[in-house]
């Protein structure tokens, strides 16, 4: 009996550290650090070869679409049932219908929203959806510099081809068990979001589609009062863990973590970091929430919720989205601001 | 000064590494030999340098003077003297000083005619401290990876380049030294609780044998690890927590550049249900 033990113990605890030091992905390549603080601070980003390439590969660059000829009758002169699109010309209009085709539609193209037999049908969801997105894009253009600079979006940055974009967000259900396991919360399951850790899987609800505050820092030393509840505090670093995946920075791209809370210790870059947050907050509020009415129930996440942003559904795990190609210069179509010289 | 009892065996002529009798001497109660003099300069070097680099810094605080590392841009190469330069010749005097100071203790075991058990757990430290400032440097090819010197500074040093791995809780060599180090802690702390109760007995009372330590965690816990064997187990679990916290940084960087929370994903992907 006790050998049995002793074997069967002795085989899942080789089979354990086997696992343990051969699936981990250990690197064992170059590694290069950017380093963005004055010596010795230790901040900066931390890349190999493989990395950079893997980082590459993941952010190719869509073919891109002649610009129309100037001139020409206006889209509403044309087609029937042009409600957002109305400053275009038929030559923009049709460039930025093919731009949908290959950056949204995904395999079936321009039927994902039109319906082949009459375009100007509005009876798909999709393209009732696609104008408030259209406006969505030129306000982030127009509206939002503070964040996208003249850098600008187009469909692709979320879209990449894909009808749905990777990195959008529902609300979670609620814990099914009842008594002391209800407690749990969403607790203790790793994912993307929450950076594999056992903290939040949605630090969303409340922040992003709502004013809910992040600040759980303290700025003292030492505690004079009841500070925020461990939750709270979980569910700001989960946010946290979400931000750096989606952008796949470290903690140090923004913060000097000796004083997470202060702005003049931080890098600028913490700054954009913040108009980014109230961009997302804007988006979710004033153009995914109208949409709820349009959503099937395929689209719907598990408490009935529509799908809504976070910094991951543009940035991508790229620390600016696309690695900061400006597409949408070649798009004033959508609101993109012709680049300065 | 009176002589303590065993300094009649500890002074006695021999037992050096280098040197032989020409450095073989005493200052006061103190062995010095020729690794105590190599210490004592490569000390007052390295110190008057930090002098040297405080004066040349914006204070004179002594939490806030800070002997900063060059730039990664200076690769494994020397850099400016004011531009990191110090910090260099800082280091390779206090590897120096550090490792001095373990072959004096080599030489005194040699005398007294005992264990190198003391200057190998000393070199556990010695050992920590090198990964931080050599092995690991190299391995990312520039001296800027080092920590600087200064209380509040290695400090942020520490915070943040645990940040670049997002939970540094999540490093399992952290996770063991951590471990090693508190339980080192707990164990010092009950085992000197243990002697001064024995050797502190109430007012008209005797000093009670060694056989009541044993008593006292047989009552309590129900086993004692010994009077012998609580000092095995003080060394393993000092030198553990040195060692494990030495490769817990020498993997981050080299052999990890992700967040730590990730590398437990083996665990979730094990074949049973993934």
């Amino acid at each position: 009996m006790k050998t049995v033990g002793l074997l069967l113990g002795g085989t899942a605890a080789a089979l354990l550290a086997t696992a343990l030091i051969l699936t981990p992905g250990w690197n064992f390549s170059k590694v290069h650090t950017t380093q963005t603080g004055y010596r010795g601070t230790s901040t900066g980003e931390l890349s190999t070869a493989e990395s950079v390439r893997l980082l590459k590969a993941a952010n190719a660059l869509p073919d891109a679409i002649d610009p129309a000829e100037a001139g020409g009758k206006r889209a509403t002169d044309v087609y029937k049932n042009v409600k957002v699109l109305t400053d275009l010309t038929e030559g923009q209009f049709n460039r930025v219908m093919l731009g949908l085709g290959a950056w949204v539609g995904g395999e079936q193209g321009c039927n994902y929203c039109h319906n082949p037999e009459n375009l100007a049908d509005d009876s798909l969801y999709t393209k009732r959806v696609s104008r408030t997105m259209l406006q969505m894009t030129r306000h982030i253009n127009k509206d939002w510099q503070a964040h996208v600079l003249t850098t600008g979006v187009t469909c692709y940055t979320c879209h990449r081809g894909q009808p749905v974009p990777k990195g959008v967000w529902y609300k979670d259900a609620p814990p099914k068990a009842g008594g002391a396991a209800a407690t749990s919360h969403d607790l203790g399951h790793p994912n993307r979001v929450n950076g594999f850790t056992a903290m939040n899987t949605d630090p969303f609800s409340g922040i992003l589609d709502g004013k809910d505050a992040i600040r759980i820092q303290s700025t003292q030393a030492l505690p004079t009062s009841f500070g925020p509840t461990m939750f709270a505090t979980e569910k700001t670093y989960s946010l946290m863990m979400a931000i750096s995946g989606g952008l796949g920075v470290n903690c140090t791209y923004c913060h000097n973590s000796r004083d997470f809370f202060s702005w003049p210790e931080s890098s600028p870059l913490r700054v954009n970091a913040w108009q980014g947050i109230n961009l997302v907050r804007d988006l979710n509020a004033n153009f995914l929430k109208p949409l709820q009415a349009e959503w099937p129930a395929n689209r719907l996440g598990p408490t009935g919720d529509g799908p809504k942003l976070y910094c991951a559904t543009c940035h991508q795990g790229a620390p600016k989205p696309l690695l900061g190609a400006q597409l949408a210069k070649d798009w004033s179509e959508l609101g993109g601001v012709a680049a300065t010289k | 000064m009176a002589m303590l009892n065993f300094e009649k065996k500890y002074r006695v002529r021999g037992g050096t590494l280098l040197g032989g009798d020409l450095l073989d001497f005493w200052v006061g109660p103190f062995y010095v030999g020729f690794f105590g003099v190599t210490t004592v300069i490569f000390a007052l070097v390295g110190t008057l340098m930090i002098v040297y680099g405080a004066a040349l810094g914006p204070t004179w605080n002594l939490w806030q003077i800070n002997i900063a590392p060059p730039d990664l841009k200076y690769g494994l190469g020397l850099a400016p003297l004011k531009e990191g330069g110090i910090w260099q010749i800082v280091t390779v005097c206090a590897l120096g000083a550090f490792g001095s100071w373990a072959l004096r203790e080599v030489e005194i075991c040699r005398k007294l005619g005992i264990g190198y058990h003391v200057p190998i757990a000393f070199g556990f430290a010695i050992f920590a401290y090198t990964v931080l400032v050599v092995f690991r440097p190299l391995l990312m090819g520039a001296w800027g990876y080092g920590f600087p010197y200064g209380i509040l500074s290695h400090l942020d040093w520490v915070s943040n380049t645990g940040y670049q791995y997002l939970h540094f809780h999540y490093n399992p060599a952290h996770m063991l030294a951590i471990t090693f180090f508190f339980t080192n802690c707990l164990a010092l702390g009950m085992h000197g609780a243990v002697i001064v109760s024995a050797a502190n007995p109430r007012r008209g009372e005797t000093v009670r044998p060694t056989e009541y330590e044993d008593w006292f965690f047989r009552d309590v816990v129900g086993y004692s690890i010994g009077t012998l064997g609580i000092h095995r187990l003080g060394l393993f679990l000092a030198v553990s927590a040195s060692f494990w916290s030495a490769i817990c940084i020498l993997l981050s960087g080299p052999f990890w550049t992700r967040g730590w929370p990730e590398w437990w994903n083996w665990w979730l992907n094990l074949p049973i249900w993934r």
